[in-house]
């Protein structure tokens, strides 16, 4: 039994905005699944009252004082656009009407 | 090859400030070397002769006017890892989904390398966002090894590693996420560092996993890497999460370590990292260091760190997490590529077919594999435990270094392995990482240096040396000795034993100097 299905995989890479080819996920839900398969060993590892740590460093709340500084020119922000218009980015649209 | 190639940063900072030699010279010396030994290494994706020759100029302009030079540095060309922001040079990531992206600002570590007059050849080969041991994974083509150009230059910054032992730059900017700097300085014979996590300023370095990313120095000295280190270090304003303490004193401890002593410094052993899956010629090789070590007066510690043996696990579940989210911005809407935006589609359908079309395999797996183990039902056994696995790891270290100044282990478990050789086995790539990790995910500081040939292949090993978070000179000084230790023993470094790469070589089979993504191509999934 796998540890992670062919559907599933398709369905992450949906989420993940990923329109991978059918032969794609045939190759990845195998390498996926023997990764899955290895990396699980850290459940064996006994954790109970062990705190989880998300940060090296351990740093909190780092603040600066609330002063404008250097920011980029709107034509800036826009130079690596692949289309603008009217000074803004040009996207397609959001919704589906069909 | 002009002999400027082959002095050292510090020897060549020093005759360009006393202008026995030009910054001009030098870059241009430097430039001859990449056009006749890139071809074949192809360590650069991207040069900059004219930037640089023009940085150069302005290096001995200032000098001839009796300014103070800029930095011990000054005027010395580096190459620069393609994951860092440049306004006057592409920054790819090694992806196609930033194909000739010019960023409209400057990574901290680029303003302060102009700032220091550091002279930017180009950027550096890269698998794709970082992610990778061997360099293959650049929608760019494959860097080659000097050692030997059929096997791999290590990863993911084997452009930058490759640049210094192929002599076409003394110094280059590596980042290291998991090993990205330490492994490919193991196995082409250069010296590589990670400095403590938030030591080195990542505004403008293109995130991979944040809480791990770090850039730091690849050189072919331990002293050049050690200037490099006081070049790029330091707190900055703009990374939230860089450290606001003053850059440890390693050029100190390397000038300090190279007089060679280590009487009373305690020098740990990790019991973890030797044994089944480690080349013998890497072991061997591993135990005449510890001998030398032990030969400068260190005393060598046996020590065990039960909890490192759950780090690659670990790590392949908290990275490719960080990973999923940090990759989201290649939204195809702001920046870089789009596909198929024909005016009927959606911004989430083009968004799937540029990410599709931009990404290679291994940054898609290991989107997927986060969004996994970030998923709901999923979350607690699997980002959750590695989260707690990683106190543990930190526990270790803590422990560790009651008991001793720093600990040491083999780099990687093997020299460079052969192009190709395990490409489609992604497991197999990880394993290259298991010695690494451990730093990456406590954040302390950890290096590689040259610890000679391996007698088995006669490839290059690297001794690894780590310290305590924020005691990177530590590091700097064992590293310095040991290197003193070992040229004296050798006769020369390490270094100058990289086979000339002028002479009639001719490289391997090619494996694809173009796209070699098995991904479709854009055309493909566009559907134009």
């Amino acid at each position: 039994m796998p540890t992670i299905s062919r559907d599933e995989v398709a369905h992450l890479a949906r989420l993940a905005r990923l329109a991978v080819t059918e032969e794609e996920l045939d190759l990845f839900a195998g390498q996926l699944d023997v990764i899955l398969t290895s990396v699980a060993r850290v459940r064996q590892v006994a954790t109970e009252d062990i705190p989880p740590t998300s940060h090296a460093i351990g740093l909190e709340d780092v603040f600066r004082d609330d002063l404008p500084g250097p920011c980029l020119t709107q034509q800036q922000a826009l130079s690596g656009a692949y289309a603008t218009e009217d000074g803004r980015f040009r996207v397609p649209r959001i919704l589906d009407e069909s | 090859m002009s002999q400027l190639t082959r002095l050292s940063a510090a020897e060549l900072a020093e005759r360009i400030s006393r202008r026995e030699t030009s910054a001009v010279e030098v870059t241009q010396a430097h430039l001859d070397r990449i056009g006749a030994v890139d071809p074949v290494v192809r360590a650069f994706l991207h040069l900059d002769a004219e930037g640089a020759l023009a940085a150069a100029a302005a290096v001995d302009e200032g000098l001839q006017h009796g300014d103070p030079a800029a930095s011990p540095l000054a005027g010395v060309p580096l190459a620069l890892k393609d994951v860092f922001t440049t306004v006057d040079m592409p920054t790819t990531c090694g992806s196609r989904i930033l194909k000739g992206w010019r960023p409209p600002y400057d990574a901290t570590v680029t303003r302060k390398l102009r700032e220091a007059g550091v002279v930017i050849l180009g950027k550096t080969n890269m698998d794709e966002f970082a992610m990778g041991s061997s360099t293959e994974n650049s929608a760019y083509g494959v860097t080659r090894n000097p050692w030997d150009l059929d096997r791999v230059p290590g990863g993911s910054g084997g452009g930058s590693a490759t640049a210094v032992a192929a002599f076409e730059a003394p110094l280059a900017i590596g980042t290291d996420t998991g090993g990205s700097i330490r492994q490919p300085s193991s196995v082409t014979g250069t010296v590589g560092v990670k400095p403590t996590y938030g030591g080195v300023s990542r505004y403008g370095l293109v995130a991979f996993s944040s809480s791990l990313d770090q850039g730091g120095p690849v050189a072919r000295t331990v002293l050049d890497a050690a200037l490099l280190h006081e070049v790029i270090g330091g707190h900055d304003q703009l990374d939230s999460t860089s450290i606001d303490a003053p850059v440890p004193p390693v050029v100190a401890a390397a000038r300090a370590g190279a007089t060679g002593e280590l009487t009373g410094v305690r020098v740990g052993v990790v019991n973890q990292f030797r044994g089944e899956g480690y080349q013998p010629g890497v072991l061997r090789a591993f135990e005449i260091a510890v001998g030398r070590l032990r030969d400068l007066g260190a005393a060598i510690v046996e020590v065990s760190c039960p909890a490192f043996d759950y780090a690659l696990p670990a790590y392949y579940l908290i990275a490719p997490s960080e990973c999923s989210s940090n990759l989201a911005r290649f939204d195809g809407m702001r920046y870089g590529l789009r596909c198929g935006d024909d005016g009927t589609r959606t911004a989430e359908e083009v968004m799937s077919l540029t990410r599709e079309a931009g990404f290679g395999a291994e940054v898609k797996r290991r989107i997927i594999l986060g969004t996994y183990a970030l998923s709901a039902g999923y979350y607690d056994a699997y980002y959750g435990q590695a989260q707690k696995v990683r106190t543990l790891i930190i526990r270790d270290f803590a422990a560790a270094f009651e008991k001793v100044d720093v600990l040491i282990s083999p780099t990687t478990p093997t020299t460079a392995f052969r192009l190709g050789e395990r490409v489609d086995d992604p497991l197999a790539m990880y394993l290259s990482d298991l010695c690494t990790i451990p730093s990456n995910l406590a954040g302390n500081a950890a290096l590689s240096v040259p610890a000679g040939l391996a007698d088995d292949d006669g490839l290059p090993v690297g001794l690894q040396v780590m310290a305590p978070a924020l005691a990177d000179d530590r590091a700097y000084r064992v590293a310095a000795a040991y290197e003193a230790a070992r040229d004296a023993t050798d006769g020369d470094p390490l270094w100058s034993r990289v086979p000339d790469l002028t002479e009639d070589r001719s490289p391997g089979p090619s494996i694809g100097t173009e796209d070699r993504s098995p991904g479709p191509s854009i055309a493909e999934v566009v559907g134009r």
